[in-house]
């Protein structure tokens, strides 16, 4: 079987077709930045990029990956290492804590914000709602999106 | 079976209490309150107690003559400035932090600094530790000096360099500069020559004045942060190693049950299992519980064969707590005098004496630390010595357990700090780590246990539930005249969880006082979480307070104000003292100030104040709540009919006197990040037990604040400039939900006694 990580095809020779994709990231490919929180798909740790959709690893099995682009939390970077407007947010705004839940929140971010570059703050709450950060850094986080918002909201108005 | 021992559980709990009492003992000792002039000549010559009781290591010999290494903090050479963090993150902020306070007086430009995790080594850096909000008081001196001393060695060597005086010589951005000239060195142009110069004895190194600080103060961003936002490895569940194998732990869902029989063949049988075997357990139930191990090609295969594993446990001497039959019992024993623990006064006759009273059972349940990181520890045994990698909070504790687990020395123990998703408390006890060193024991290559999140849950140790039956009375002026706090808590190995003391708020503070203790026959285990004792005190006590506030008809903030009294020292700390009745006013008064206290609100909203002292910080809230109409009825966990009503809390206010502040970005998120988890807690926490077994050990079940119910906090600290700083961990969460519980009332006049307040109807909106 072969998936698509961070633009790079892998051959994960024979798995277990209903391995989560969480694990085959983890274990089979060293990717070690998605996380493991709970593995019933309610925390968000495990949140990853699947065809620029923000989908929970955890229980999606690896088989139903198909041909769609997985994009980890070590493939949101630009490949020369620039850091997108979220993840310089997050330095900028010290938003982690314990960081566990970090990866998953910057992507469930980024999901939005490409898709929906100016959110308002009931879509922020909608968007980030699945994912849990048990230190409380939700404020930062809001904080964090909303700067990027109002940053392409400038854009948008030519300013 | 052997029965079931809480030794090394017991043994932490003390470790962590007498650090934390040592605290609440300081905050009374001169060193909190001397002016700076005498605080630095007691530095240099005083040793003992908390603040002073530091030696630096001992200068290494500087083999490599171009590396300045003048201690174990500290290491300057070709490649840069690298700073090295002593104690474990948890994600209270002191890998950054800790280094800040040796670059301050080293003199560093921080964005020179390289921060590198140490390794564990007592010579070096004496009690490595997460635990109590002790890392900042216990290291504040310490590593102050370590930074003076490098720099005085720095500008030594620039002194005999030039063949000037030192004293003609300043240090700025990581250079030496000459007074009145343009002369200047780069700490690393002088490094190997400051390596060759003897290390200055502590009398001969001044430390700053507070006021000269440049770094200190100020808001900087995690050292971590670059590589936490790009998913580098850096938690201990991120170590992979060459031919690791992953393993899994299946332990009795009742604690303390042994294996009888299993379909252990079949499971070996499984894709990917490489190998599985019984554990007898040692019987300390801090160590290692008896159970079945598997170790397997990948964390999948483990886990499917941990699911599929069929075991007869003998549950002989195994948990049988049950929550509900626990909960008719402290309501009986409610009414019946307990064991006196203080009896100051005369409470029967100041209750004889008062027309207004006030009665009131309170209680909260059992809850889970469930740092989001589940438990984990890779071990690779090799016959004559053992390599750990542990997110721990305790990883002195964390060898010692894993040389006993595997018949080693300590000194064939290696620990490698990994970062910790969360602690809380729950990392304080390696009982991951036994368990990881007596798996690696039989494996021939590495291996990493994983933990899910039902073993997180089920095995923790739970900030125990407990009851209070409150009884007290006002005067005719509405002063507080009589308090009785009987407390009715659970005894795990008979050992009560938590205790209260005549120091316990309003200790020293109301004439006629009496506590009382009881306890309850429990086996699942107990320890410390986030603020012990406190987190939930101060919710009794300090809505008690406003409960008597009411009952005398005035207004809860002059109450408490009044309570607190003249500014003096009096109980109110771990074991009754460290607590500040004038820094309690001050943050009081800052709390209800920037809170707008008395100013008219819209209908159904409430504001609510309350104050907590614990790990040595004066902290006071302001909530401020809306309350919806009354809904449908609903069942809560005990089995009683609820109506339920929506819950907004639309601001909290913080204040808080934890002397002078580091980090100022890590203290707004530490207060930010507690008024979150203590709002969380308060709403609808709960873990319940029936038959020994926890009955909420996933998210589905055990539902934390997500981040749309974030309330908007403000936090406003106050430096006297007459205090060291002190922790900021845990310190802010306990006053959370007695001011919201106080909101509540006052916006609706319904008052809530049970934590979760889930449990009488509340949602949060």
């Amino acid at each position: 079987m072969k998936i698509n990580v961070n633009g790079t095809s892998h051959d994960l020779g024979e798995i277990d077709p209903k391995t989560p994709l969480l694990w085959v990231l983890r274990d089979h490919l060293s990717l070690v930045g998605t996380k493991y929180g709970c593995g019933i798909s309610q925390c968000g740790a495990c949140t990853v990029l699947l065809g620029g959709e923000a989908m929970k690893s955890c229980l999606y099995p690896v088989s139903a990956v198909g041909d769609t682009q997985v994009t980890t939390i070590e493939g949101i970077a630009a490949k020369d290492g620039t850091l997108t407007p979220v993840q310089q947010a997050w330095i900028d705004l010290d938003v982690a804590q314990c960081g566990y839940c970090q990866a998953g929140q910057i992507v469930s971010a980024e999901a939005l914000l490409r898709k929906n570059p100016t959110p308002s703050d009931s879509e922020i709450d909608a968007a980030m709602d699945p994912n849990l950060c048990r230190c409380g850094t939700y404020i930062r986080i809001r904080n964090g999106i909303k700067r990027v918002a109002d940053a392409n909201k400038n854009v948008l108005n030519g300013g | 079976m052997k029965s079931l021992s809480y030794n090394t559980v017991d043994e932490i709990t003390d470790f962590v209490t007498e650090k934390i009492q040592n605290l609440d003992a300081a905050q009374n000792s001169l060193i909190f309150k001397l002016d700076r002039r005498q605080f630095l000549q007691l530095t240099g010559v005083v040793g003992g107690g908390l603040m002073l009781g530091f030696a630096l290591p001992r200068a290494r010999a500087n083999t490599n003559g171009s590396t300045f290494h003048p201690n174990g903090y500290i290491k300057i050479d070709e490649t840069g400035v690298t700073l090295y963090a002593p104690n474990p993150e948890i994600g209270q902020g002191v890998k950054t932090s800790l280094p800040m306070m040796v670059a301050e007086e080293l003199d560093v430009s921080w964005d020179d600094v390289h921060v590198v995790q140490s390794a564990i080594d007592r010579n070096a850096y004496g009690g490595q530790f997460a635990g109590g909000s002790t890392s900042t008081p216990e290291n504040y001196m310490r590593l102050r000096q370590a930074g003076a001393t490098a720099r005085a060695m720095l500008v030594q060597a620039a002194a005999e360099e030039w063949n000037v005086a030192a004293s003609t010589l300043s240090t700025k951005s990581s250079q030496v500069l000459q007074t009145g000239t343009n002369r200047k060195i780069s700490y690393q142009e002088i490094a190997s020559a400051a390596a060759a110069l003897p290390v200055p004895s502590p009398e001969n190194v001044k430390l700053k004045d507070p006021k000269q600080f440049r770094l200190l103060g100020t808001r900087v961003t995690g050292v971590d942060n670059d590589a936490l936002v790009r998913g580098e490895p850096l938690f201990g569940i991120d170590v992979t190693l060459p031919d690791m194998k992953y393993a899994a732990y299946h332990k009795c869902p009742a604690l303390g049950g042994s294996v009888i029989s299993s379909n252990i063949e079949e499971i070996k049988q499984m894709p990917g299992v490489v190998d599985a075997f019984v554990l007898e357990g040692n019987g300390n139930v801090g160590e290692l519980l008896p159970g079945i191990a598997i170790i397997a090609n990948s964390t999948w295969e483990a886990l499917q064969a941990k699911r599929a594993l069929n075991v007869e446990w003998d549950e002989s001497q195994a948990a049988k707590d049950s929550w509900t039959d626990a909960q008719k019992e402290a309501e009986r024993l409610a009414k019946e005098p307990a064991t006196q623990v203080a009896d100051n006064g005369d409470f029967d006759a100041a209750m004889n004496a008062s027309t207004a009273k006030a009665t009131g059972f309170y209680q909260y349940h059992f809850v889970t630390h469930a740092p989001l990181e589940p438990q984990n520890c890779t071990a690779h045994y090799k016959g004559d010595s053992l390599e750990l990698w542990a997110p721990t909070q305790t990883p002195g504790s964390a060898i010692g357990t894993a040389a006993k687990m595997t018949g080693l020395q300590t000194s064939q123990v290696t620990l490698h700090q990994m970062r910790c998703g969360g602690g809380f408390g729950r990392r304080l006890y390696n009982d991951f780590v036994s368990e990881a060193a007596a798996i690696a024991r039989r494996s021939k290559t590495p291996i990493k246990l994983q933990w899910t999140r039902e073993d997180d849950t089920a095995f923790d140790l739970f900030r125990a539930g407990g009851f209070h039956q409150m009884d007290g009375c006002v005067d005719d002026n509405g002063k507080v005249t009589g308090w009785r706090n009987r407390f009715i808590t659970f005894a795990p190995g008979g050992r009560p969880a938590s205790s209260v003391s005549g120091g316990v708020f309003p200790g020293g503070m109301v004439d006629n006082l009496r506590v009382e203790q009881v306890a309850l026959d429990w086996t699942n285990r107990c320890a410390a979480w986030r603020a012990p004792g406190s987190n939930v005190f101060a919710f009794v006590v300090q809505c008690f307070l406003d409960e008597l506030a009411h009952a005398g008809q005035r207004d809860p903030l002059e109450v408490l104000l009044e309570v607190l009294g003249e500014p003096r020292s009096v109980g109110g700390g771990w074991r009754g003292q460290g607590m500040h009745t004038g820094r309690a006013a001050n943050v009081v008064k800052l709390a209800a100030e920037k809170a707008g206290w008395g100013k008219e609100l819209p209908k159904n909203h409430g504001m609510g104040v309350a104050f907590y002292y614990s790990h040595a910080g004066h902290i006071a809230e302001v909530a401020e709540v809306s309350v919806g109409g009354k809904e449908d009825t609903v069942t809560n966990r005990s089995g009683d009919s609820v109506v339920r009503r929506k819950l907004t809390v639309h601001k909290v206010t913080v204040a808080a006197d934890v002397g002078p502040i580091i980090n100022l970005s890590g203290a707004e998120n530490q207060a930010e990040g507690s008024v979150i988890d203590a709002l969380s807690t308060m709403m609808d926490l709960s873990v319940t037990f029936e038959n020994g077994r926890a009955q909420q050990t996933n998210f589905d079940k055990y539902r934390m604040l997500r981040a749309s119910s974030a309330p908007a906090v403000a936090s406003h600290f106050i430096d006297t400039g007459e205090h060291s700083p002190t922790g900021l961990g845990e310190p802010v969460f306990p006053p959370l939900a007695p001011a919201v519980g106080n909101a509540i009332f006052a916006a609706c006049g319904h008052r809530v006694r049970t934590l979760p307040i889930s449990e009488e109807g509340f949602y949060l909106a």
